[in-house]
């Protein structure tokens, strides 16, 4: 079985690298080399990225040619007889002159390159704040009042131990983030606990995100697509499984989009105000604690003695539900445990607390109702 | 006896104090590591009691052998150069906590504050924080505790200063008095360093008393405090180390050690005490005459 | 005063002929002999070595594919973070220190190192802070977690108990670093035999003093951004929390200002070691010594100047981003220079390819494909694609594995037959040059490809477009690892006996450890002054 699947690999390895060096097929070329992307910045990016690699394969080549020469010639087996000469000022300048003019040869498109990365500011269209928590994504569309947050998807995490064939394994997220293409979107990083980094290949952004500081980049997205990326700064135990996706549209599917997500946030916001049963309560909680908190606190509630502490029996999960919403809502600060209050909305923190009393060996038999939240917010 | 000065570089054989002393500094890191997580601090007392058996079974011994004329010229300079480069490591040692001091005024608050790329820092996160320097309330305020007032310089760290210089002089004179084995002398000055060095601690301490009690000056004040406490704190404890020393040497003087050519041990704590009084001057200026004034530093 | 009587010390001349070693384990634990402690070293580093090795071996097995098969993401997290900070601290520049013991008093015509009991102290700090370090491993919440670069706030806030355990282990390292490189500056700037100057002493010698110099400068900043992180921890302090108006990227600067240069510290003396060996097998004296040594201080002096640019994505502003970018590429030209002259010595030489040689030869080819990697890196605006990606790793691990461990293990060959006296296996030498040399590049070369294609570093599992290059990738360490055990075995056999090794060892070899001393040498090398020519 495995070593099926490793000679698979294998010669599909080995295909690639292969073709690398012969055709130079557009698949092949992503798994082997930069992406070229699909905004300006990441095509300059990749333009860069290649200028500077010729030179040192070049360099590389000159190098290791004159080595190798002598190598072959100047060998003791053949009779080669060592010559005298040590020293020589002018070589000596010429391979210290040569080189800085290379570099400097690349120092200037770097130059103007960096200069425009960095201009987030000016003409903005869209401004889109991204704030790192650990460990997902939470997306504040600023000008629309409307923000969510988006985690790996729960099909990734069910395959997490034989992922092999599921596509985009580790790739997709509950909420992808849309975007319109052609329009300069400013993004906004800040983070509420550790560093993380929002990378996405294809748009060529990858910045820190850091808590207490706002750093800023910029997309123009020129084609539309669902763009995969990941968090690229480690950020605690679960790094890996910060996944981000992007789909850019076309600025009417956008809006179409806007006003969808709108809707849904409202209705669900209205649905704090009914009354929920046992039932509903826990089979949402469920879902919720899966997406937001097992991460932590464990499948099973169990924790990780030292680090996280477990919910099952937990003084605060089987006591006062006043303590156990406490801390939920507000986390508790200089630790892991954020505040919930800003993350999920008044039903999913009922709905976890809930589920969290009457799971894991819990059997605290009350229920803790949105509305209840809601007033306490 | 002086046939060693001529003679060969002296090689030691042997030492178990280099062990013990590895087994001290073991000791007080298990048992500050333990300390913090609610334990007592007993281990740490037991090993920091290692490391002063060390220190004195160490240094004697090598006392035993400059006495005994063991060391030649190299040897001195090999010494020389070891602590002259020890006290190098201290000086960037304290150069983090001042990189950190800069850094903070000259970089994050402005940044918080929203200067150079960080305008929206101040737009999303902290509307309402003014970057003033010294920082007396934190951007998140109700999660430190805020100073009513800076650490004015002209009281007591003025004081400090001069007391600080005048110990450098009498250190001085110590040094020359020893040069014209004038021991009598020599005794009385470095008993008035020890003493200013000592007036100073006791000072500083009377200082922190005041930053906590009427200023309300903490660690946990912000950054302004942090680097307050952390780079007047770990002077402080360096020029505590430092008065140790002298009283050693004075000890040591008074016992009859050191020849107007022979005084490396006096040298070395002389040298080491140089370095805490300029550091210090480093640390009046920056904490308190610069660090202490300032206003708005962005807008 | 009377402890020390005359005719045990007082002698001059009797005091150094007729000692030899203590017998059994005081030897080692009391040794103030510049060998002793050079072997010590030696062997430490070889045990952490294979200790982090085996770490990485964890890593390569959880990356063989994707998916979680081996270990939790807090423990791979832990492995990874153990991995670089014992194979940084704890093989590599003991390694380091071990060689500077073993060699630089032979090599400038000293009896021993300058402050011989200090040096035995700096050793022996390191057992200690070892076994601490490794000790959070077992400890509730686990070890550290947070990579070898520990960033707050994840080391301060979000850190596990055992983190202080690691904050004091780090501080004894620094202790140790410092006393060792006080150690050599103050030997090789006071105990040099008459005639040898500044400018006649190896290269090996010089790269040292100008390392030891680096870490001097920059242990105790990094022992000052532990504290500052302990006081984060513990005492209220906010240096790394922007809502006490300090900030967490403050934590990389200072970091960084200790961590650039300290890349170097690991280089620095590879430079010296491949700058002995290739004369040697190639007859031919090393061109350009001076601008060899300008080029080693031009390196040292300019790591001072670049540390930011392991953070163009920090969000710096632009000004600083370019300022660090030029800094950072301009190191090319100077380690450049070294390249060139050291292909240059090859040059109408007169060669031949025995096992030091070869492994030097690797290291040229292999340390100038990493140099070049990091050029690229250097190039701000293109690092926002690499970075914190496998192409960093395979950068690092070039330098690192091909380039500094490559000069230890060449080091190794080419001087244990003056220290032992004995000869290792030159056919076993050749096998450990060429198993190693193709398994480092199946291991490492694919994470070029892995890193260009978007694998992030510092993840336990990925998604399935990487699954083929990191098969790859764990097999070549497999085999790697396995070549290091062949090593440990070559070691051990060459130690226990072999051909006898002739007083000048090589042909080609000059020096005072290989034309003046007898192989093995004496206990003390040089009782009296060797004449330098
Ligand atoms: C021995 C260790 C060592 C050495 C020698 C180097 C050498 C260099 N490194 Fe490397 N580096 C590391 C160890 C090392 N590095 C480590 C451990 C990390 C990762 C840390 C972490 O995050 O965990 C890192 C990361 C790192 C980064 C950060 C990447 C990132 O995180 O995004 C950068 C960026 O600039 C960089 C650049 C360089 C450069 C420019 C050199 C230069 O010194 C290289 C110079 C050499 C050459 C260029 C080749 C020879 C020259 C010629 C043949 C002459 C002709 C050349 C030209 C004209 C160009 N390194
Ligand atoms: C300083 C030197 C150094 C050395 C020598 C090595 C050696 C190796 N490293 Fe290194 N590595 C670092 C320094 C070094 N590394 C650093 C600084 C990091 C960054 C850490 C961080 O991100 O914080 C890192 C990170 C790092 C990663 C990335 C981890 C991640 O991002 O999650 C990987 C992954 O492949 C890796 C692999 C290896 C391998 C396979 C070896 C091999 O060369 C090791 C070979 C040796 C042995 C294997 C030991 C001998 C064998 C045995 C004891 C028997 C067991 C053997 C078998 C079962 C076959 N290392
Ligand atoms: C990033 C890690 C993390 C995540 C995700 C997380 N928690 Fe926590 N949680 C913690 C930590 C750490 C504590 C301990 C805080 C302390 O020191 O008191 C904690 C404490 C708690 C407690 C109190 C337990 C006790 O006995 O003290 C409850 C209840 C709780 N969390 C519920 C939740 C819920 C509900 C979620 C998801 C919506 C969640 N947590 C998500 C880290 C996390
Ligand atoms: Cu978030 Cu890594
Ligand atoms: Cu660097």
């Amino acid at each position: 079985m495995i070593f099926n699947k490793l000679s698979e690999r294998l010669s599909a390895a080995l295909a690639g690298v292969l073709s690398m060096l012969f055709v130079s097929a557009a698949d092949a070329e992503y798994a082997l080399n930069m992406t070229r992307g699909v905004t300006p910045i990441s095509r300059d990016l990749y333009g860069l990225h290649m200028i500077v690699l010729w030179i040192c394969v070049v360099i590389a080549i000159v190098v290791f040619g004159v080595m190798i020469w002598s190598i072959i010639y100047h060998r003791k087996s053949r009779g080669a007889v060592a010559a005298n000469f040590h020293e020589n000022a002018q070589v000596e300048v010429f391979w210290t002159v040569g080189p800085l003019v290379i570099l400097i040869a690349i120092a200037i498109p770097a130059t103007a390159t960096l200069i425009d990365l960095e201009d987030a500011k000016t003409n903005a269209d869209i401004n889109l704040q991204v704030t790192g928590i650990q460990w997902k994504w939470k997306y504040n569309y600023i000008d629309e009042d409307l923000v969510f947050i988006s985690t790996l998807a729960q099909s990734s995490r069910d395959v997490i131990k034989d992922p092999a064939g599921h596509e985009n394994y580790l790739l997709e997220v509950d909420q992808p983030i849309v975007l319109p293409i052609n329009k300069k979107i400013r993004f906004l990083f800040h983070s509420d606990d550790v560093l993380h980094a929002w990378w996405v290949p294809a748009l060529a952004v990858k910045q820190d995100v850091v808590p207490g500081f706002i750093n800023d980049s910029w997309a123009v997205i020129e084609k539309t697509g669902t763009y995969r990326g990941q968090c690229a700064e480690l950020c605690g135990k679960d790094h890996g499984f910060m996944p981000i996706v992007v789909e850019a549209v076309t600025q009417g599917e956008y809006e179409q989009w806007l006003v969808d997500k709108k809707a849904e946030a409202a209705a669900i916001a209205e649905s704090a105000d009914k009354e929920w049963s046992m039932q509903d309560l826990l089979a949402q909680g469920e879902t919720v604690y899966k997406g937001n908190c097992a991460a932590c606190h464990g499948p099973t509630g169990a924790g990780i003695p030292g680090v996280f502490p477990a919910l099952s029996n937990s003084p605060v999960a089987t006591g006062d539900p006043a303590g156990h919403i406490n801390i939920v809502m507000n986390g508790k600060a200089g630790t892991a445990m954020a505040a919930y209050k800003s993350q999920l909305s008044d039903v999913d923190l009922a709905a976890v607390i809930t589920f969290e009393r009457n799971s894991f060996g819990n059997s605290v038999g009350d229920m803790v109702q949105p509305s209840a939240i809601k007033n306490s917010r | 006896m002086s046939a060693a000065s001529e003679g060969d570089y002296y090689v030691p054989h042997g030492t178990h104090w280099p062990i013990i002393g590895s087994i001290g500094l073991a000791t007080i890191a298990v048992g500050f590591a333990r300390f913090l997580h609610g334990s007592e601090i007993t281990v740490m007392l037991v090993g920091i009691a290692i490391l002063i058996f060390m220190l004195y079974g160490w240094f004697g011994q090598v006392i035993d052998e400059s006495i005994s004329g063991l060391y030649n010229k190299q040897v001195d300079m090999s010494f020389r150069l070891g602590m002259g480069w020890f006290i190098f490591s201290e000086v960037m040692f304290f150069g983090a906590f001042f990189g950190a001091l800069f850094y903070a005024r000259a970089y994050s608050i402005p940044w918080l504050g929203g200067a150079s790329n960080n305008d929206a820092t101040a737009w999303l996160l902290w509307p309402d924080f003014k970057a003033v320097w010294p920082l007396l309330e934190a951007p998140m305020a109700d999660k430190f505790a805020s100073a009513k007032e800076a650490m004015g310089a002209w009281g007591l760290p003025a004081i400090n200063t001069a007391l600080l210089l005048t110990s450098g002089l009498t250190v001085t004179l110590a040094h020359h008095a020893l040069r014209r084995e004038d021991r009598v002398w020599l005794v009385y000055w470095l008993f008035a360093t020890v003493a200013l060095g000592f007036l100073f601690v006791g000072l500083q301490a009377l200082e922190y008393s005041h930053a906590y009690g009427e200023l309300n000056l903490r660690m946990d004040s912000g950054i302004y405090g942090s680097t307050f406490y952390m780079l007047t704190g770990f002077h402080g404890f360096h020029v505590t180390m430092g008065a140790t020393m002298l009283l050693v040497i004075m000890i040591r003087a008074m016992k009859g050690h050191f020849t107007p050519d022979n005084h490396f041990g006096f040298e070395a704590v002389a040298w080491y005490w140089h370095f805490v009084d300029v550091v210090w001057l480093f640390l009046f200026f920056s904490i308190y005459v610069w660090g202490g004034s300032g206003g708005v530093i962005h807008e | 005063m009377t402890t020390i009587t005359a005719d045990d010390d007082h002698d001059p001349h009797a005091a150094h002929d007729d000692h030899g070693p203590d017998k059994g384990l005081t030897r080692w634990i009391t040794t103030t002999n510049h060998k002793d402690i050079g072997t010590l070293y030696l062997w430490l580093a070889f045990i952490m070595f294979l200790t982090g090795g085996t770490m990485a071996m964890v890593i390569r097995l959880e990356l063989f594919q994707p998916g979680l098969q081996f270990v939790e993401p807090g423990f791979f997290n832990q492995m990874t973070t153990m991995h670089g900070l014992i194979m940084v601290f704890g093989a590599i520049m003991p390694a380091f220190v071990g060689l500077a013991n073993w060699l630089i008093p032979m090599m400038i015509g000293a009896p021993d190192m300058a402050l011989p009991r200090m040096n035995n102290w700096s050793f022996w700090i390191l057992p200690f802070a070892f076994t601490m370090l490794a000790s959070t491993l077992f400890m509730e919440g686990g070890g550290p977690a947070f990579g070898w670069t520990f960033y707050a706030p994840l080391s301060t806030t979000f850190a596990p108990d055992s983190t202080d355990y690691f904050i004091f282990a780090v501080h004894l390292m620094g202790i140790s670093s410092v006393m060792g490189a006080i150690n050599v500056i103050a030997t090789i700037l006071n105990m040099r035999a008459p005639g040898m100057t500044l400018m006649k002493m190896p290269l090996f010698v010089w790269t040292w003093l100008i390392t030891a110099y680096l870490l001097i400068a920059v242990m105790p900043v990094l022992a000052g951004a532990v504290t500052m992180m302990l006081t984060d921890r513990h005492f209220g302090t906010s240096f790394f929390d922007a809502a006490g108006g300090g900030d967490p990227v403050l934590f990389q600067h200072i970091f960084w200002f200790f961590g650039h240069p300290e890349v170097y510290i690991m280089i620095l003396p590879a430079f010296g070691v491949i700058s002995a060996i290739v004369p040697t097998f190639a007859r031919k004296r090393l061109f350009g010594y001076d601008s060899m040594v300008y080029a080693v201080a031009s390196i040292a002096i300019l790591s001072f100047l670049v540390w930011a640019h392991h953070m163009f994505t920090t969000g710096m502003p632009v000004a600083g981003e370019l300022y660090f970018m030029y800094a950072t590429i301009l190191i090319s030209v100077p380690t450049g220079v070294k390249v060139f002259n050291w292909v240059s010595t090859m040059w109408k030489g007169s060669m031949t390819f025995e096992t030091p040689m070869l492994w030097a030869l690797g290291f040229i080819v292999m340390f100038t494909i990493g140099g070049l990697s990091g050029l690229m890196l250097g190039v701000a605006p293109v690092d926002t694609q690499y970075h914190d990606t496998y192409f960093v790793v395979a950068h690092f691990h070039y330098v690192l594995v091909t380039g500094a461990l490559y000069s230890i293990i060449a080091a190794f060959y080419y001087w244990v037959p003056k220290w032992t006296g004995h000869m290792y296996n030159e056919t076993h030498g050749k096998i450990h040059f060429w198993w190693s040399t193709i398994a480092v590049n199946v291991l490492f070369f694919p994470q070029h490809f892995l890193g260009l294609a978007g694998m992030p570093r510092r993840i336990p599992d990925y998604a399935l477009q990487f699954a083929e290059f990191n098969m790859i990738s764990s097999i070549g360490g497999f085999a790697f690892g396995l070549a290091q055990v062949f090593f440990l075995y070559i070691v051990i056999k060459t130690i226990k006996g072999g051909e006898k090794a002739s007083d000048l060892v090589w042909e080609g070899a000059t020096g005072l450890e290989f034309e003046e001393l007898s192989s093995p040498p004496p206990y003390h090398s040089f009782t009296v002054a060797p004449d330098i020519k």
